[in-house]
């Protein structure tokens, strides 16, 4: 019953394919994004002082919104090349769903509104909600990954894979924060990377082999995978030595590409595994594709100009009397 | 044990009743930042900066509530609505993606220019930015009612048989797109959400001025939305009219529900004033249990578009289910009779504005105060009557609303999320009025500090006494 992975009723045979791995970019983006704004709320429960704290939303405030919203087109993505599979998918895993919608609210909210007033105890309790939702938005996102490409493992194995991505969140949100930061605040953030990388290496060890033993996934992706990972690991490390912290953060992204990868490398060519559906089971007729792959090609570049300058704008040590 | 049918209606409806107040206010205030950012770069005037600088700070958080409480409704109709999301996902999954791609985006990409980088970008990119903050929350507008409106009107789309269930698959995108119901929702929406910050800015500016008359600031704004208001009350009652005609074309069940008109019938009356007589005619009206000032003839005259003998179809003789009839009627009513408040309103701003005493009717400015959330009650109950009535269906003919619900979905689970959704987007909701209140009185204490104290203010009643203990 599983089709080909091409078909050429669309205008090209592999326009399903595309949509897989577009659909996984996509993914990826936002583990990168979104990750180091949880880093950085994880990071944040760790600040006492006032001053860093509002470093700290300087340094992502303008930003966090936007890298948001690719967690909002992965979904509606996945709504539009595989419908069956977002239906599937958020209807199997209801309860999990509405958690980690909670856990981005939580987020949301305890960052926002924060500076709307001044006294203590409004604050703390929106620094609470800003690194509750900051904690839970990755456990559950991971958990629910986890599960949809091996729904065979058990639900605390998925939580490994949840606590992982936590990990991979910390990495990212150092390496961002030594970029953005200065003296002895930057020191700190250096401190963080050397530690959280060999930790999330461990951890990324650790649920690849229980995806290897209990997931069937093959020898050869969970070796990729942790190839890339290491390769990608000593780059951070050293990327923190030479005081290079561009490259120590995009080789933490490059960490998130081979932790994404192993799950749509080892995923292909299904889709939605738990219902038995392949790319070509799942995928929208030709005609829907169509235009939504001519949107897609008009807009989603644009998407990337409009980061590209966002980021130019902000760029620099975030300094907290911008505001945030 | 709860049905998790109702249970997952009720948390949609729950949902989207807070989610479209902040996402008409994104809409409505957009056109307005850019009106007064381009006015302060343009003349360098300081009341337009004030202006900006208060209603974004309402706007920024507004939008965050709106993304906050917008990002589970894409969601909803996977977990709840599941089979809904595999019969129609070949049509509805890809304009809510563009939406993604064309409107939060960039709104979430200018938002971030617009709250933090006054310093950092020229006067004009600044402008820029607001002009296309405004352009996302448009173009979400326009996306969504896409979706929406292929709800009502569905065409562009054959059913066919995949992997076992009847689904339905796009065969002409734009007759999808643009479907006949389209152009009204888009067009009464929009202006929908202008009425509802119009009346939402005239009647903060009435409370300033009610603080301090000499106020050029608030002047500005109430003087502004008046216009406004003049324009568009008046529009959304001509358009409104003839969109019924419209809705009594397509959805027989949805035009005699907002009637209460159960028997088919030639030169139906229509129902301009309705008091129910018994209790019953609140929860079941009927021509028999209402006190009716009636136009003869005017519901077939709308109906058909001009011919007072037309039939109009009456529940009873509809092949289907009806609709909720107590809700759609009396959400219509409110929604109607609203509108036609508003253009009293705007009548009497005129009025006071050319006699050059716009500001100085105490009158009226009570009147713009307590009318300021009223935009937004005429909005909802407006969607009420469109959603409400659309039942039994979730696709109009094609798909019911019971058989869209996700088939797996069990009641404790329903109840759960119901409870936490209702729970969550209550508070955001008692959060953002909570906020917005901050940010009014922030304003009066500033205002009161320039006004001189003088005699005869002392002497005028002061309806903020009340509210002003913290």
């Amino acid at each position: 019953m599983t089709e080909p992975v091409s078909n050429p009723a669309y205008a090209v045979a592999w326009l399903p394919e595309a949509w897989f791995w577009l659909l996984f970019g996509i993914l990826t983006i936002y583990v990168v994004l979104d990750g180091f704004d949880f880093g950085v709320g994880l990071i944040y429960g760790t600040r006492e002082s006032e001053r860093e704290r509002e470093t700290l939303h300087a340094a992502f405030g303008p930003i966090w919104k936007a890298n948001e919203v690719w967690f909002v087109l992965f979904v509606t993505v996945l709504f539009a090349a595989f419908p069956r599979v977002y239906a599937n998918l958020l209807s199997r895993h209801y309860l999990l769903i509405f958690l980690l919608l909670f856990g981005l609210i939580l987020r949301g909210v305890g960052v926002k509104l924060r500076k709307e007033r001044d006294d203590d105890q409004w604050k703390r309790y929106c620094d609470y909600a800003f690194v509750a939702g900051s904690v839970l938005s990755p456990i559950v996102l991971g958990a629910f990954v986890v599960q949809w490409v091996f729904p065979s493992v058990s639900f605390p194995v998925a939580l490994v894979g949840g606590v992982t991505l936590l990990g991979l969140c910390l990495v990212l949100g150092a390496t961002f924060l030594a970029i953005k930061t200065r003296d002895s605040l930057r020191a700190e953030m250096v401190t963080y990377t050397t530690k959280a990388t060999p930790a999330y290496v461990v951890l990324f060890a650790g649920t690849g082999g229980i995806l290897y033993t209990t997931g069937s996934a093959s020898l050869e992706v969970v070796a990729l995978a942790a190839i890339a990972t290491v390769v990608c690991s000593i780059g951070i490390v050293g990327g923190t030595r030479l005081e290079s912290y561009v490259l120590a953060f995009g080789s933490a992204a490059g960490v998130a590409v081979s932790f994404v990868g192993l799950l749509a490398v080892h995923l292909f060519p299904m889709v939605d595994p738990a219902a038995g559906l392949a790319i070509g089971d799942a995928i929208v007729a030709p005609t829907t594709l169509h235009v939504t792959t001519i949107m897609a090609a008009i807009f989603l570049p644009i998407v990337g100009l409009g980061f590209v300058m966002l980021y130019s704008v902000f760029e620099g040590v975030a300094d907290p009397a911008d505001g945030y | 044990m709860i049905d998790p049918v109702l249970a997952s209606r009720l948390q949609f409806a729950i949902a989207i009743t807070i989610h479209i107040l902040f996402a008409a206010l994104s809409i409505g205030l957009g056109p307005y930042l850019v009106y007064f950012t381009v006015q302060e770069v343009r003349t360098g005037q300081e009341r337009y900066r004030k202006l900006r600088e208060f209603w974004t700070k309402i706007f920024a958080v507004g939008f965050v509530m709106g993304t906050v409480t917008g990002i589970p409704m894409g969601f909803m109709f996977g977990t709840n609505f599941s089979q809904f999301s595999t019969v129609a996902g070949e049509l509805i999954g890809g304009p809510l993606s563009f939406e993604a791609k064309m409107a939060f985006f960039l709104e979430a990409i200018f938002l971030g220019i617009l709250l933090f980088g006054r310093d950092r970008v020229s006067g004009w990119m600044y402008a820029v930015s607001s002009f296309f903050v405004a352009l996302g929350a448009w173009l979400s507008a326009f996306w969504i009612l896409v979706v929406n409106s292929w709800m009502q009107t569905p065409r562009g789309y054959e059913t066919v048989t995949s992997n076992g269930t009847e689904i339905v698959q796009m065969t002409d995108p734009l007759a999808a797109f643009f479907n006949p119901r389209f152009p009204w929702m888009f067009v009464h929406m929009q202006n929908a959400a202008i009425i509802s910050v119009t009346l939402l800015i005239a009647g903060v500016a009435a409370y300033f001025l009610w603080q301090n008359r000499d106020s050029e600031v608030w002047k500005t704004a109430l003087r502004v939305a008046i216009v406004v208001l003049i324009l568009t009350s008046i529009f959304q009652v001509v358009h409104g009219d003839a969109y019924g005609q419209h809705v009594a074309d397509t959805q027989p069940q949805k035009f005699a529900a907002m009637e209460a008109h159960y028997d088919t019938e030639r030169g139906a009356d229509l129902h301009l004033i309705a008091v129910p007589t018994t209790l019953e005619g609140f929860t079941d009206p009927q021509a028999d249990n209402l006190y009716k000032i009636s136009i003869p003839h005017l519901a077939s005259f709308l109906a058909s578009g001009g011919d007072p003998g037309a039939e109009v179809t009456g529940l009873n003789d509809i092949e289907y289910e009806s609709p909720p009839v107590a809700l759609v009627f009396w959400s219509f009513r409110m929604m109607v009779g609203l509108g036609f408040w508003f253009v009293g309103l705007s009548i009497w701003g005129a009025y006071n504005r050319l006699r050059g005493r716009l500001t100085e009717s105490p009158r009226y400015l009570l009147a713009m105060m307590l009318s300021a959330p009223l935009g937004f009650v005429a909005l909802v109950t407006g969607w009420y009557v469109t959603e409400i009535g659309r039942q039994p269906w979730v696709i109009q003919g094609v798909l019911r609303t019971s058989d869209g619900v996700s088939p797996a979905l069990s009641g404790p689970q329903a109840v759960v999320s119901l409870i936490g959704i209702a729970g969550g987007y209550l508070v955001l909701l008692g959060l953002f009025l909570y906020i917005g209140r901050r940010i009014i009185l922030e304003e009066r204490e500033d205002l009161l500090e320039r006004s001189k104290p003088a005699d005869e203010q002392a002497d005028r009643p002061d309806p903020t006494e009340v509210i002003t203990n913290d």
